[in-house]
């Protein structure tokens, strides 16, 4: 592939029309909540983007959100569109290995020195560097090299954005987010376990038409496609407001879609596309599928509390809190209770009655 | 990055579970403090039953007087106002319902949620009204101590988050819902040393004065 074709060029060679390339771009404006005049302009960006040099770096991960990308449907423009960035390092999908491949880190690092997009996933370990190494060189110090002389870094996943599920109670790596080390570069956070494929090739193609990061949330999550809460676009909630529940995975409510809330739904905390974009290209989502939001795509998701239960139940057994509680009270209020009967019993029996006579004799 | 959620989730942990160990264990002491210290043995001769006038005069306080209403119209209605609109959105909102459940094992149907929604600003405007009445009623100034203010704002907050955060009015989600828990978590911690334990002791006290006005044979 030619060093300094273009997207456009690239495109058209793997046999993409015309029309389907104007469908992706109308996709990724409604996406992007950009309005339908702006599709030529996003088309002609798109078209003359030259490819830009993407390294993609995996820490403490379980390859899930490289997954969720490469294999999540057959070949799309949005595939296409990965598949034409230069990727020139990522260390599970690249042929080469161990030195070789480190060799074109630092080639690509060198040739697109602060141009290049570093794409993060997994987290870093703090604990101890040996944890989690690449050809010997540990994450922290392949992070903050490669971060370096990037033009924005991109933490992919909830691993790379917030710590994620190696970061989960008691933590035993030390794991830390990319956004916990460095921090003098633009951090695009993409996070869910795993993202949504269509909104981590989004945040690429924004890149390509604007040459800028998107507008972020307070978790430097793009606002496009975490602007807005599950629960507030859920298709389910006109039962949730209406107080009609699923009680279990196959009652009768479960049958007839009713809201999951009461089966542990964290629909009501999480900030994700999914209700709108769905997954696999457009199929469905967790929630339609029948199964509550797990809160994927929010910091720490995994210690709040019990998947299966509701949102409102707090995270220790509070069942038993209260059982302590009232016996400890009891206990306490009974002895209370026990030394001033004693008391009183005694005043009862030293009590001794006086009549008018008695008080008029002694005066 | 993390911190509204470590806020929210210490809130649905740990400080949930010293607040309900505080509310328990301190309503339990006040009851047996009440029901078991018991008052002195009053020597005086029964002019009349204490029973019946005391079972009498829980019915009798607890419907409106008229002349209460005619004097203090806005005590009567803000009174009312509030106290509803605070049960409804306390015991009908289903995520309160399922803490409930979680906690006692049994459950009811919860109500849709703009009624509920309704009822909190129902409570909140009751809330407003009555801080009013208490600011400008020269009265009601002479007579309200810090704990008035401490309770009426205690009872307000858990109101006021909760409508908040249903309505996503702050960012992020999580600061606002570990607020509105948490403020709930003041609330009973203060509970059983305020006056806030009339919620238990409401009947009981009713009672208790029908039955000594009955005892000395006297209307209550
Ligand atoms: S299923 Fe979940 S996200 Fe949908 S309305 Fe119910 S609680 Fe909200
Ligand atoms: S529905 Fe919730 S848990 Fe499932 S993928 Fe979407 S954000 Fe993550």
């Amino acid at each position: 592939m030619a060093e300094n074709s273009t997207l456009g060029d690239s495109l058209r060679r793997h046999g993409v029309s015309r029309r389907g390339f104007l469908k992706f771009c109308t996709a990724t404006a409604s996406l992007m909540a950009l309005p339908p005049s702006m599709v030529p302009a996003i088309a002609a960006a798109l078209e003359r983007a030259r490819r830009p040099s993407v390294i993609w770096l995996s820490f403490q991960e379980c390859t899930g959100c490289t997954e969720s990308l490469t294999r999540s449907h057959s070949p799309s423009v949005e595939s296409l569109i990965f598949d034409h960035i230069s990727l020139d390092y990522h260390h599970t999908l690249q042929a080469a290995a161990g030195e070789a491949a480190e060799a074109a880190r630092e080639a690509a690092m060198h040739e697109n020195k602060g141009n290049y997009i570093l794409v993060v996933d997994g987290s870093i370990p703090l604990g101890n560097p040996g944890y989690s190494t690449i050809a010997g060189i540990s994450n922290l110090q392949m992070l903050e090299e490669t971060a370096k002389d990037a033009a924005a870094i991109v933490a992919v996943g909830t691993c790379a954005a917030f710590g994620g599920l190696p970061q989960a109670n008691p933590n035993p790596t030390g794991a830390v987010s990319v956004s916990d080390i460095i921090k003098d570069k633009p951090i695009i956070n993409v996070s869910g376990c795993p993202p949504i494929p269509t909104v981590i090739t989004g945040v690429l193609a924004h890149f390509l038409t604007f040459g800028a990061i998107p507008e972020l949330d307070q978790y430097n999550r793009p606002k496009v496609f975490y602007g807005q809460s599950i629960h507030d676009r859920c298709y389910r909630r006109p039962f949730y407001d209406k107080g009609l529940f699923a009680e279990t995975f196959d009652d009768e409510g479960a049958k007839a879609g009713w809201c999951l809330y009461k089966l542990g739904c964290k629909g009501p905390m999480t900030y994700n596309a999914c209700a709108t974009t769905k997954w696999n290209q457009g199929t469905s989502w967790p929630v339609e599928s029948g199964h509550g939001c797990l809160g994927c795509s929010e910091p720490r998701f995994w210690d709040a509390g019990g998947f299966y239960n509701a949102l409102s139940v707090p995270i220790s057994d509070n069942s038993q809190t209260v059982a302590f509680a009232a016996a400890a009270g009891l206990v306490l209020g009974a002895a209370a209770a026990g030394l001033n009967y004693k008391t009183k019993d005694e005043a009862q029996k030293a009590h001794g009655t006086v009549t008018i006579d008695d008080l008029e004799k002694k005066s | 990055m993390n911190e509204p959620m470590d806020f929210l989730i210490w809130t649905r942990g740990t400080a949930f579970d010293i607040a309900v160990t505080i509310f328990v264990i301190g309503v339990i002491l006040r009851l047996f403090e009440i029901l078991a210290l018991g008052r002195k043995q009053n020597l005086a001769e029964p002019k009349g039953s204490e029973f019946g006038p005391g079972m009498k005069t829980i019915l009798t306080r607890s419907i409106p007087d008229l002349g209460t209403f005619r004097r203090q119209p806005l005590t009567v209605v803000a009174g009312y106002m509030f106290h509803i609109g605070l049960l409804v959105s306390l015991i009908m909102f289903v995520p309160h319902i399922e803490l409930f459940r979680a906690t006692f094992g049994f459950s009811w149907p919860g109500l849709p949620t703009p009624i509920v929604d309704a009822a909190a600003v129902l409570a909140i405007v009751g809330l407003l009204a009555a801080l009013w009445h208490r600011i400008m009623n020269p009265v009601m100034r002479k007579i309200t101590t810090w704990e008035d203010w401490l309770v009426w704002t205690l009872t307000f907050l858990p109101i006021l988050t909760g409508y908040l955060a249903y309505h996503r009015m702050v960012n992020p989600y999580p600061v606002i819902l570990g607020l509105h828990i948490l403020s709930v978590e003041a609330l009973m911690i203060a509970f059983p040393f305020t006056k806030l334990m009339h919620t238990f002791t409401v009947f009981l006290s009713r009672w208790y004065n029908g039955a000594m006005s009955g005892r000395r044979g006297v209307e209550s």
